[in-house]
């Protein structure tokens, strides 16, 4: 299979900075402890071969595992400013230039446009390194734009969300991202053309609350911490325990909200399967 | 005009100014001075002192007048405002959400869908109301209504005062985020106008849950924003202690966010805040909506779709 050569090409070469999980031959799995190499890790699609484990995995890494071949990334002049002068414990300006320079990203989205078992999407997917992947102003824009060229060019949309929910360095401008990204998608649905929403580990807050939760098809990986609410300020709210599995993936599907949870493994097949139920 | 009983903490010249009044005023019934003069004196004393404060108020400050224990909520102004009211209740699937009340009302001539959050105006009440804070139901309803206005080409006008959407157990069982993310696809693509007024607490996805609108207006004295400078500063100062700079940094005052684009315009409030003249904020409110309610009713139905979601589209700022 293609995908596995260049996954190894890639984290050779160009995106071997931009890797979620930390470098080094060994990774431990942080549910059962289970080492893997990189290698073995590459081969099982980031995922534990002991207990399913899914490791938290950057964009690139995700088109990697969806695209058949390396995508054009669209959009990628988009930065973001720091419109208040936000400062608390380091001024926000300071921040997004370490964030930057750490990640090698320029926020925490990123949209790339390529074929899927030779089914053109676009996918729009979230890098958690980069603040959390917090929904700010360049989110916002980037997800705009991509339902724009999607209408124009009559393709379907996949956003995979990741996050910790709004930038809260924007202030309300974050908090607009909600309308504006939710704006976009009613234009996309009245185009007629399907959007699927793949969440993955964690998906919260503001974003869970617009574009996360407003797929034709809802789908999320296993596992996945889910929800409107962080855990802690529901426990901290109600002053007890929260059950077992609240707010994982199959919670959310027993709730009704998810149509189908998918394993990494799967995600490319199940996604060009989707594209062609839909292109009827 | 009413005076408030309850003063903030930065209002504390004007109490002790009252105090003041309320012994001469003592003196007076022992009926031996003349204290006409010295009344006159200090009541002139408080409404310069309370010019003085109101004049540069921080973000902070707004803040506690927007969470007042006095301060109007909802169906106050919509009593005020409208000859009659009918409060329509439920979502039809769940149950009826008492953090989020709505219903028709007459607007002199013109029938309105009101919705708004309330809150409690006693301490049995703020509980029944869940102090504001809604649960998935709340929404539902709310975009029931919506969808009813539609239906027969009522507009709608939203009134938001909430702490934040409840983060409980039940609220993420049933689809707190979902129901808010709803609203908003549904809200951008509405063919009534929708109006949006910023009324107390403008928190986060539990405010824009029902705050999409044609226009968005903010009273002088709210906030919104997405978080409160208490979570804010939990998170981010990793301290309880910092209320008052995040409120600063969040830029969250109706001044900000009309210089940011992200709001239409700021509604007056009488001074040292609506709750000092709820009467006469709800005439400014009412008159306020009329006049933009007809503004937008001459629009067609697609040229107000598109110019609502054009201006969502601009709104961020990006390299
Ligand atoms: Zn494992």
């Amino acid at each position: 299979m293609g995908w596995f050569k260049r996954l190894r090409e890639g984290i050779q070469t160009t995106t071997e900075e931009k890797k979620e999980v930390p470098d080094g031959l060994w990774h431990k799995c942080i549910e059962c402890s289970h080492t893997s190499t990189t290698k073995e890790l590459i081969e099982n699609f980031w995922c534990c071969s002991q207990c399913n484990h899914h490791f938290r995995i950057d964009s690139n890494t995700y088109f990697d595992i969806i695209f058949d071949k390396k995508p054009k990334l669209l959009f990628e002049h988009l930065e973001p400013i720091d419109m208040l002068g936000f400062v608390d414990l380091k001024p926000y300006k300071q921040r997004l230039l370490d964030t930057q320079k750490k990640t090698g990203l320029k926020d925490a989205l990123s949209v790339g446009i390529g074929k899927v078992n030779d089914n053109t999407l676009i996918v729009a997917c979230m890098d958690f390194k980069f603040i959390g992947g917090s929904m700010g102003s360049v989110v916002g824009e980037k997800i705009a734009l991509a339902i724009d060229l999607a209408i124009k060019k009559k393709y379907p949309l996949l956003i995979i969300s990741k996050t910790g929910g709004a930038r809260m360095m924007e202030s309300a401008f974050s908090l607009m991202q909600m309308a504006k990204t939710s704006a976009k998608l009613s234009q996309l649905g009245k185009a007629g053309l399907p959007y699927f929403s793949l969440m993955t580990d964690p998906t919260t807050g503001g974003v869970t609350a617009s574009f996360a939760m407003l797929g034709d098809v809802n789908l999320a990986e296993p596992k996945a911490l889910i929800g409107f609410a962080g855990p802690r300020v529901i426990k901290e709210t109600i002053k007890r325990d929260l059950p077992e599995g609240f707010q994982t993936s199959e919670f959310l599907l027993e709730a009704g909200f998810l149509d189908v949870i998918v394993k990494r493994k799967d995600l490319k097949d199940t996604l060009s399967n989707l594209i062609l139920f839909f292109k009827n | 005009m009413s005076n408030a009983q309850v003063f903030l903490e930065f209002e504390k010249p004007i109490e002790v100014l009252f105090e003041q009044l309320d012994k001469i005023k003592e003196v007076g019934k022992e009926g031996e001075i003349d204290i006409s003069k010295s009344i006159i004196d200090i009541e002139d004393k408080i409404h310069k002192k309370r010019l003085e404060i109101y004049k540069n108020l921080t973000g902070w400050q707004r803040v506690q007048i927007s969470r007042h224990p006095e301060r109007p909520y909802t169906l106050y102004y919509v009593s005020k405002m409208c000859r009659q009211f009918q409060e329509l209740h439920g979502d039809r699937y769940f149950k009826d959400d008492k953090a989020i009340v709505g219903g028709l009302a007459k607007l002199d001539d013109q029938t309105v869908m009101f919705i708004g959050h309330q809150k409690g105006t006693n301490t049995k009440m703020r509980q029944y109301r869940n102090f504001g804070m809604p649960n998935p139901e709340g929404y539902r309803k709310a975009l029931r209504l919506m969808k009813l206005a539609e239906k027969f080409n009522i507009p709608v006008v939203t009134l938001i005062d909430t702490p934040g959407a409840y983060p409980g157990i039940e609220a993420e069982e049933r689809g707190q985020a979902e129901a808010i993310a709803r609203n908003l696809l549904e809200m951008a693509q509405l063919k009534v106008p929708i109006l949006c007024y910023i009324i107390g607490e403008g928190a986060s996805g539990g405010a824009i849950g029902i705050g999409l609108g044609d226009r968005v207006f903010m009273l002088e004295n709210t906030w919104y924003s997405v978080i409160s400078p208490e979570s804010c500063s939990s998170i981010l100062w990793h301290s309880w202690d910092y209320k008052e700079q995040a409120a600063e940094a969040l830029k969250l005052t109706a001044d900000h966010m009309y210089k940011f684009g992200l709001i239409d315009g700021v509604v007056p409030e009488p001074l040292g805040g609506a709750h000092h003249n709820p009467e006469e904020t709800a005439k400014t409110l009412k008159a306020h909506i009329k006049k933009n309610l007809a503004e937008l009713m001459k629009l067609s139905v697609d040229k107000r779709i598109k110019i609502r979601i054009d201006k969502y589209s601009a709104m961020g700022k990006t390299k």
